[in-house]
């Protein structure tokens, strides 16, 4: 079982893996935060043994599907409404790929 | 007949609506009014559309005066959640990330009270998208709990507790993850519901953790409440996990409260230590008042229950981690450029710093630490096999006992900052109230008194099994009509 060491570099690379530009104190903070969590929530690791089944969702979940037909959406104005930026009825996004 | 409609019942005003004697846009316009002279202490709305409630008042109160037949509850107005899509008017989610934001479409729930005619107040303050038990995480500042205006109200629906106790709405809907209606309800002294997950639509409801995430009604009676969950729940076919069976008949039973023959189980986990004097004291006369009135009570013992919040805070976290990527910056919601020519990923990050409060952030980084790979199994894994002891503890006590009761909350509503520093203290205030959206099964939270210790109000939580949501309605109205809950005589 792993233990619940967590360090001020760990959380930089999560908040990075989560895209979030974490500043300093922040990092200094949650650094200190989660250990604290970490250390009470981990006792999930002695509750269950291999027995048990896990649950991911209170009832039985499956793919729910609608009859292939036309019927009315969103028109572009609407789905447009809230973007930051829009062009040609698009959502305008920064550059995605690297410069050549 | 005259009415005091700012004091009076959902269930009265309905009367008094339906034989005339007054009208909505009377209702209406006496609730913006008392909105507009007490909001600005408790700040429990965080956009209020007087336009709009006005406008579908105008037009039941036209319908009724051309004698079509109109639902139980139209011309009643009621306040939402701001977590809960609405067009016409902002959502926000508590969160600078979506300030201003008009959605494109209303929630399954929105259409189904404007299609009964209800007019819709505004939106209510809550935790940053539901995450907190305070109302302090909101990003708009925190509502404020009527009864003492210097303590929280509960979270995350604060701002719809807040509303309905200080007559600011009749009704409202709030959403419950870890205890989010259940509590607020609690603190603020009326009845909040978290009906079984699938019974109501979450299309349109911001999701937080969608395996936990359930919208409930909010209101001063059980009957009340009963009223608009009739109203909300049912079969959607726009979401997923909604459940394709009859609603429970729940307002048949709040009309009935009857609990002569009923088995009641005390859950043995929850009243020991780390719960007030107080609300053990409530807690016990409100469990007394049922056995006199005929309930059969035992105790019984759920021995995974302690570990609900341990396995929540891997649960809920991983899937807010996953659900909140959508704010991307990309398609709605705030963007932030770091620097001319930033790239999509530095956008992101950027926006999403500016964009998210500290227990938002906390929450996702842990989550992304639950679900990251060398650690899933240890921590996501494992609070899934939880879930499951749980569930079978909920299965076991259902098979001895008809509902469960325990102490909604373990203490009364604390003071605005007392525990904004340490957000494991706040944690532990959802241990009661987290097992329910665990195993998905309904709870309710009803006002049975004022703690002798704090002088503020306690809640009796009841559980039922999955889809007996009606059972939960009759025992909480049966000892409603026991308890001596003082109504709130002024905003202090």
């Amino acid at each position: 079982m792993s233990s619940s060491a967590i360090s001020r570099d760990d959380v930089a690379h999560l908040a990075s893996l989560a895209r979030i530009d974490l500043s300093d104190d922040e990092l200094d903070r949650l650094g200190a935060e989660l250990p604290a969590i970490l250390e009470h929530v981990k006792v999930v690791q002695q509750v269950a043994g291999d027995d048990v089944p896990p649950m991911s969702h209170p009832i039985p979940v499956a793919n729910v599907f609608r009859a292939d037909v036309p019927r009315p959406g969103l028109t572009p104005q609407e789905a447009l409404a809230g973007a930051p930026e829009s062009e040609e009825q698009r959502f305008l996004v920064p550059q995605i790929l690297g410069e050549e | 007949m005259s009415i005091d409609v700012t004091t009076a019942t959902a269930a009265s005003l309905a009367e008094a609506l339906a034989d005339g004697s007054t009208s909505s846009v009377e209702v209406t316009q006496a609730y913006l009014d008392r909105i507009a002279g007490s909001d600005e202490r408790l700040n429990a709305f965080l956009h209020v559309d007087a336009e709009g409630a006005l406008a579908t008042a105008r037009d039941v109160d036209a319908r009724r005066a051309a004698g079509e037949q109109l639902a139980t509850l139209a011309g009643v107005p009621i306040a939402v959640k701001d977590l809960i899509v609405t067009t016409g008017q902002p959502t926000t989610a508590g969160s600078k990330m979506l300030e201003g934001w008009v959605p494109p479409y209303d929630a399954t729930v929105v259409t189904r009270l404007r299609e009964a005619g209800l007019p819709i107040l505004g939106k209510t303050n809550l935790d940053e998208f539901a995450m907190g038990s305070s109302n302090e995480h909101s990003a708009y500042g925190p509502a404020r709990n009527p009864w003492d205006t210097t303590r929280i109200p509960g979270g995350s629906s604060g701002g719809s507790a807040a509303a309905v106790a200080a007559f600011e709405a009749p009704l409202a809907l709030g959403t419950d993850t870890g205890g989010s209606i259940r509590q607020p309800a609690a603190m603020t002294g009326i009845v909040g519901v978290k009906p079984t997950y699938g019974g109501v639509s979450r299309h349109g409801v911001i999701a937080m953790a969608s395996s936990l995430d359930q919208v409930g009604p909010m209101a001063r009676t059980v009957l009340d409440a009963a009223l608009v969950h009739e109203v909300v729940a049912g079969h959607d076919p726009l979401d997923s996990t909604s459940i394709e069976r009859p609603v429970p008949a729940v307002v048949e039973a709040a009309r009935r409260g009857d609990v002569s023959g009923l088995r009641i189980g005390v859950v043995r986990e929850f009243g020991g230590e780390g719960f007030q004097p107080g609300v053990r004291a409530a807690f016990d006369r409100a469990v007394e008042l049922l056995a006199k009135a005929g309930a059969e009570v035992v105790e019984v013992s759920c021995p995974h229950f302690s570990h609900g919040i341990a396995a929540y805070y891997l649960v809920m976290p991983s899937e807010v981690s996953s659900n909140l990527a959508r704010f991307d910056a990309m398609r709605y919601g705030l963007r932030v450029m770091p620097h001319e020519g930033a790239s999509a990923e530095q956008v992101m990050a950027a926006s999403r710093d500016a964009g998210f409060g500290d227990e938002v952030k906390r929450r996702i980084v842990l989550g992304t630490y639950a679900l990251s790979s060398g650690y899933y199994d240890a921590y996501y894994g494992s609070a899934q096999k939880v879930r499951t002891l749980i569930a079978r503890d909920f299965e076991a006590a259902f098979e001895q006992v008809d509902v469960l009761v325990s102490p909604t909350a373990p203490t009364t509503a604390w003071k605005l900052g007392e525990k904004s520093d340490d957000p494991l203290s706040m944690y532990l205030e959802d241990v009661a109230t987290i097992p329910a959206n665990l195993a998905g099964v309904p709870g309710l939270s009803l006002p049975v008194g004022l703690a002798e210790d704090s002088g503020l109000p306690v809640g009796v939580q009841f559980l039922a099994p999955a889809m007996a949501d009606d059972r939960l309605y009759n025992a909480a109205a049966a000892l409603e009509r026991l308890v001596d809950m003082p109504r709130l005589e002024e905003i202090t």
